[in-house]
């Protein structure tokens, strides 16, 4: 009976039917469905607004049915800072990686941060420059291999991998940062609570949220779409502690009292 | 409404408020920082935002992601700040954003000085960031001025959704002069009546904001649209004035800004030595009064044209290609924050004549 038929599983409605350029096994996907579907649940397309970076996902305003602005590199907090000031009604959100809001964009993530803006940044670490073809991050590992580190990240020169979570949690006004990971469907799982959860105290008016999710780049890392889910398990995530590092909501003036 | 006497810093802040430019991102550098302890003030009493960035990177970025929202955005810095700018300036031009950039001038290059200066013509009218675009500039040589030129930037930003730069220069920043505002702000359009701004997609298509065309065809066609633009500012925008300019003049003087002013006491001074002198002012350097300029500088009266500046010679350029060879084009300027006195002015104007 036709009528009995229970969708379980559909497309998110924010998301527009276009298929993606990402390559195969690439986490993106993912974090664009985790992302997609929180918006659909919340019932908030119609008043969201994302900004793009530069990068691999510079293109994810083609697959969004969402308002999308496209940042130059590393700027988009400040766009962010700029639309949601002056459209405080809106939801506002980045969607980052690292090479964007870890190197050249450190200065823009940091005040934006520190400043409490009312934004969503969804942060996403797969230790490599992906669009440019691999190049050494700032977030890249110890002795890991890239087209600028051809004999792996040597610290003596470039110093340790920048770990952007516990950094912005020593700042005192941001209200939530939390690191997932989507290497495995549990961590999927927990990854989408993270992006909920941010959203939803963007959407109380709590100040900066911050999801920085560990994710995976076959192609640069030259590895297969299984090896690199391993290999993020085995290597990323001891440098990079999964959980949450601030859910602290302080109101400007109770604030101001203590 | 009345007159007032006001500092030029704090009436360009007041005009952005009367214009409904309410939404002002900023970072403190000397000579106009008093805009941004004048608008701090003056913004919450009108429902403004006032943001003070972590740099004038950021503040560029900041008013692309503002001017996205359909509503009146601007910054006021100085040359030095303004550099930093140019990757967002570049962006919201390509991304057919408006947005007002006010300039207060000091000496360069690198850090320069803090003194008034025009040094900064080249990168206000050529472009400055990359990429096929130009910005509308506009020059005051009075705070009265300035204040009407500042209002209407707002205008002329959200006619053509580009960026407009309003290009003063310290002593316009510094000076105190009385002023007359509109009585009233003015009501801007609702940007949910605009068919572009970001405003969430409630019962509409969603609207991607973006300089990105990565075919090739489709990037020619945004730059063809940018310079379609620039063509009609040329013939809609273009202003100017003329000062004494006579069928007895026999040097014809182009200079904008403080240095325009200066220009005038020479005028004045000399038609009492017997020597006729005129003046044409560009207010707007992009578009610049080019066929004016000609039209002008070919009268027969006219022996040579001299373009006064406070720059080592940069609008003389302009000057040059507007002539076309036919009469000499000479330039006479100081910088680093050194305004030509009417003295020096004169000396050279008497040289040019051959009489000194």
């Amino acid at each position: 009976m036709p009528e009995a038929k229970l969708k379980i599983f559909e497309r998110p409605k924010s998301f527009t039917d276009v298929v993606t350029h990402y390559c195969p096994g690439c986490t993106h996907g993912i974090i664009h469905r985790l992302i997609a579907e929180t918006i659909d649940e919340y019932g908030i397309r119609g008043k969201t607004v994302g900004v793009a970076p530069v990068g691999c996902s510079v293109l994810i305003y083609n697959y969004f049915r969402t308002d999308f602005l496209e940042a130059p590199h590393g700027r988009a907090p400040a766009l962010a800072t700029g639309i949601k000031r002056v459209s405080p009604e809106l939801i506002v959100f980045t969607y980052q990686g690292d090479g964007d809001l870890a190197s050249i964009g450190m200065g823009e993530i940091v005040h934006a941060a520190n400043r409490g803006e009312k934004i969503t940044v969804v942060f996403v670490n797969n230790a490599i420059y992906g669009m440019t073809g691999g190049q050494m991050a700032p977030t890249t590992m110890p002795g890991q291999v890239t087209t600028t580190s051809p004999m792996g990240r040597d610290v003596s020169q470039a110093g340790y991998p920048i770990r952007m979570s516990e950094l912005l949690s020593t700042l005192r006004t941001p209200a939530y940062i939390e690191r997932v990971s989507v290497h495995n469907p549990h961590n999927v799982i927990r990854a989408k609570k993270a992006i909920k959860k941010a959203f939803k105290n963007q959407m109380e008016g709590k100040r900066f949220t911050f999801v920085e999710v560990l994710s995976t780049c076959p192609t640069n890392w030259g590895l297969t779409p299984d090896e690199a889910q391993n290999w993020l398990e085995d290597n990323m995530i001891a440098f990079y502690p999964l959980g949450v590092f601030k859910d602290t909501y302080y109101d400007n003036d109770e604030e101001g009292q203590k | 409404m009345a007159k007032i006497l006001m500092k030029g810093n704090e009436a360009i802040g007041e005009a952005a408020v009367r214009a409904g430019g309410l939404h002002y991102f900023a970072y403190p550098i000397t000579p106009q920082s008093e805009v941004g302890e004048y608008l701090v003030k003056r913004l919450p009493e009108v429902g403004g935002v006032f943001v003070q960035a972590e740099s004038e990177v950021a503040v560029g970025n900041m008013l692309f992601g503002a001017a996205a929202s359909g509503k009146r955005v601007f910054t006021t810095s100085s040359s030095p700040g303004i550099s930093l700018m140019q990757e967002a300036i570049s962006y919201i031009a390509g991304a057919h954003l408006p947005a007002v950039f006010i300039n207060i001038v000091r000496g360069g290059p690198g850090l320069g000085g803090i003194l008034p200066a025009q040094s900064d013509y080249f990168q206000a009218t050529k472009g400055g960031g990359h990429g096929d675009y130009r910005l509308l500039v506009l020059a005051p040589s009075t705070v009265q001025e300035a204040v009407d030129l500042v209002m209407l930037a707002f205008d002329l930003a959200h006619k053509y959704l580009n960026p407009v730069m309003v290009l003063g220069d310290g002593m316009i920043g510094q000076m105190m002069e009385a002023v007359e505002f509109p009585e009233s702000i003015k009501e801007t359009d609702d940007p949910m009546t605009m068919d572009w701004p970001a405003t969430g997609c409630e019962g509409r298509d969603p609207r991607i904001i973006k300089s990105l065309y990565l075919d090739p065809q489709a990037l020619e066609k945004n730059s063809f649209a940018l310079a379609d633009k620039y063509k009609k500012m040329k013939e809609e925008e273009v202003r100017y004035e003329l000062y004494k300019v006579k069928d007895d003049c026999q040097v014809l003087l182009i200079s904008y800004g403080t240095m325009a002013r200066i220009c005038q006491t020479v005028i004045d001074e000399m038609e009492e030595e017997g020597v006729s002198v005129g003046l044409l002012r560009p207010i707007t350097l992009f578009p610049f009064p080019e066929n004016e300029i000609r039209e002008q500088a070919w009268k027969e009266n006219i022996r040579a044209v001299l373009s006064v500046e406070m720059s080592t010679g940069q609008m003389v350029e302009d000057v040059d290609k507007a002539v076309q060879g036919r009469k000499p084009v000479e330039f006479y300027g100081r910088t680093g924050g050194i305004v030509p006195s009417p003295e020096e002015v004169k000396d050279y104007i008497l040289k040019i004549l051959g009489k000194k």
